[in-house]
């Protein structure tokens, strides 16, 4: 800063100054340095390495030993652990397909919020509240809900004679348990996101439906969803970005188990290079690439969509 | 408004519907009240089985008085805050200078390095686990607050940019014409004319990188171990070891764990729906 201070008070004496002939186009990279430098190196260039790194067969402490596609091979290949791979890669596809709800149970809890009754607002809040609080804490207090001695659910279920369920011990129903933990606080955010778009909706363009006959889903599907766009494409994003990104919750309920059956490729990779089997940094990398990949077709889309507004706003 | 009005519709239909609300707010909370009503049962409890009953006695007190005097909790949660303080700081302070610079200023690259940040943000933590593990080893900055404070910083400036340049975006644009006009230099105008109104967008943004801070658990286990500089979301399994079958110990941690971004939260609650909400219309 005391750089360019410097440079400016010559430019407003100096008024002909190199620096003040120039000042709009040098001043946004005087600005853009430090945090852009921060990114590339903590971020961007980090990325370029995992690339590289899963090209080898490196332990993260003694020489790495370049092996080509080998890591990619060994996935295909499951050389590692049976199945490893692809049912992480297939509960992936379940999460993402699964999380995808949060949109339409958002939307519902919105409408259904979406009054002028006295509270009206401490409510709102309080069913925002389970995005708030930290996956760590969502997690422990699922597997809690869950357990088959004392958890809340098998004492509800329990009361119409149904036998205990071990949601998290029983391998066709652990992701999906898991899941709708996630479920709970990434609902509440696509609430918050519908809220905020019914606040907006033209109550002329309401009016006109009503006029019109429209009324009930007609009225939902034809006008106010419309509407709702912007909305519902934030809660597309961070969806599918939560989706994928969904660590927190496995490692903190079941550590992938019962027998690797609730993996996905984000914990996966994690178990890879960090704790189980060692450190197998490439091995990992290279996990963590397929993952990369994944994520790249839809941040492609979020970035082209963006581009097509922004060329619009012009 | 749609739907519509509840007040202009049937007496029944209103009663059923007050009547509807705290009961479906009951069951969307469950799980956490009984996290709650855990936390404040004796011990003997869970030894006699009842679980769901009224607790026998109130031992709020003791539980959380174990949590703070018996265990590392009081560490990690300091720990947390030396994390998320700084973070919060560095991050707002490099995205409203970003931010200021691509919402302002017409250049080639502008979009080019605006989507950079924007990709970079939704990219999986895991492809940069391996590279930033090792830079952090490197520079002697593993098991330290301060490798992981960088690392946020970097990362949340992604975010933070996106956000800071759509606000800027959003600020009327003579503004700064006429203070060009008037021959003010142009760190001036960021200083002077653009930060103060960046005001709300500052608050929002504090708020919602404080929550994600103080949640965050990948990158506490990746980068630290330990209660010397672990934060409480990493700490609270060590916790749970040491506690471990103690329900109520565990959900008095845990409650005492989540409590401060649901504190920020309540207090700041319009910027942090404000700031969650951006783009959601138009």
């Amino acid at each position: 800063m005391s750089e360019s201070s410097l440079q400016d008070v010559r430019a407003v004496n100096g008024g002909g100054s190199w620096f003040h002939r120039n000042q709009i186009a040098i001043t946004p990279w005087l600005f853009l340095a430090p945090g852009v430098l921060f990114f590339i190196f903590y971020v961007i260039s980090p990325i370029f390495q995992s690339f590289n790194v899963s090209l080898y067969d490196w332990d993260g402490l003694g020489e790495a030993e370049y092996i080509g596609f080998q890591n990619y091979q060994d996935l295909y290949w499951e050389f590692v652990d049976r199945d490893a791979f692809f049912v992480s890669l297939k509960n992936n596809v379940i999460w993402l397909f699964l999380y995808l709800l949060a949109i339409p149970v958002g939307l519902m809890i919105a409408l259904f919020l979406n009054q002028n009754v006295w509270g009206i607002r401490l409510y709102k809040s309080l069913f925002f509240f389970p995005f708030v609080i930290s996956q760590v804490v969502v997690g422990l207090v699922f597997t809690w809900f869950y357990d088959p001695t004392f958890g809340l659910l098998n004492t509800i279920i329990g009361w119409v004679g149904l036998g205990p369920i071990n949601v998290l011990g029983d391998e066709r129903f652990v992701t999906y348990g898991i899941i709708a933990a996630g479920l709970w606080p990434q609902t509440a955010y696509c609430m918050i996101l519908y809220l905020t778009g019914l606040n907006a909706v033209d109550p002329e363009q309401v009016e006109a439906g009503r006029l019109d006959g429209a009324k009930g889903w007609k009225m939902l599907w034809h006008v106010i969803i419309p509407q709702l766009k912007p909305a519902t494409f934030i809660a597309f994003v961070v969806t599918i970005i939560g989706a994928l990104r969904s660590f927190d919750l496995i490692s903190i309920m079941t550590q992938g188990g019962p027998f690797g059956s609730s993996r996905v490729l984000a914990f996966y990779m994690f178990e890879v290079a960090l704790s189980e089997y060692g450190f197998r940094m490439g091995y990992g990398a290279a996990i963590a690439v397929v993952l990369f990949l994944i994520m790249l077709c839809f941040i492609a889309y979020f970035l082209w969509s963006m581009w097509k507004e922004e060329k619009g706003a012009r | 408004m749609f739907p519509r009005p509840i007040e202009s519709t049937a007496r029944t239909t209103q009663v059923a519907y007050k009547t509807l609300l705290p009961i479906a707010l009951l069951m969307w909370l469950a799980p956490l009240l009984a996290v709650a009503v855990f936390s404040i049962k004796p011990d003997a409890d869970f030894t006699t089985g009842n679980y769901w009953g009224v607790p026998s006695t109130f031992e709020g007190m003791t539980n959380y008085g174990k949590v703070f005097l018996e265990s590392d909790m009081p560490r990690y949660l300091l720990n947390s805050v030396f994390i998320t303080v700084p973070t919060v700081i560095g991050a707002v302070a490099l995205s409203s200078m970003t931010g200021f610079a691509l919402g302002i200023y017409k250049f080639r690259a502008n979009l080019w390095i605006f989507f950079m940040f924007v990709a970079g943000n939704f990219v999986p933590f895991q492809i940069l686990m391996v590279p930033v593990r090792d830079l952090t080893l490197d520079m002697g900055l593993y098991n330290t607050k301060t490798g992981l404070v960088l690392f946020h910083i970097a990362f949340q400036t992604g975010f933070c940019t996106l956000f800071m340049r759509n606000f800027i975006r959003a600020l009327p644009f003579p503004l700064i014409e006429a203070a060009r006009v008037e021959g003010v230099a142009e760190w001036r105008i960021f200083w002077f004319v653009v930060l103060p109104l960046m005001k709300p967008a500052l608050a929002a943004l504090s708020v919602l990188i404080f929550t994600f801070i103080w949640n965050d658990y990948f990158w506490a286990v990746v980068l630290t171990q330990g209660p010397e500089s672990q934060p409480v979301t990493a700490g609270i399994t060590s916790f749970n070891a040491q506690f471990r079958a103690a329900y109520h110990l565990m959900s008095a941690g845990s409650i005492v764990a989540a409590l401060p971004p649901v504190l920020m939260f309540f207090l700041m609650q319009r910027h942090f729906i404000a700031g969650l909400t951006l783009g959601a219309v138009k």
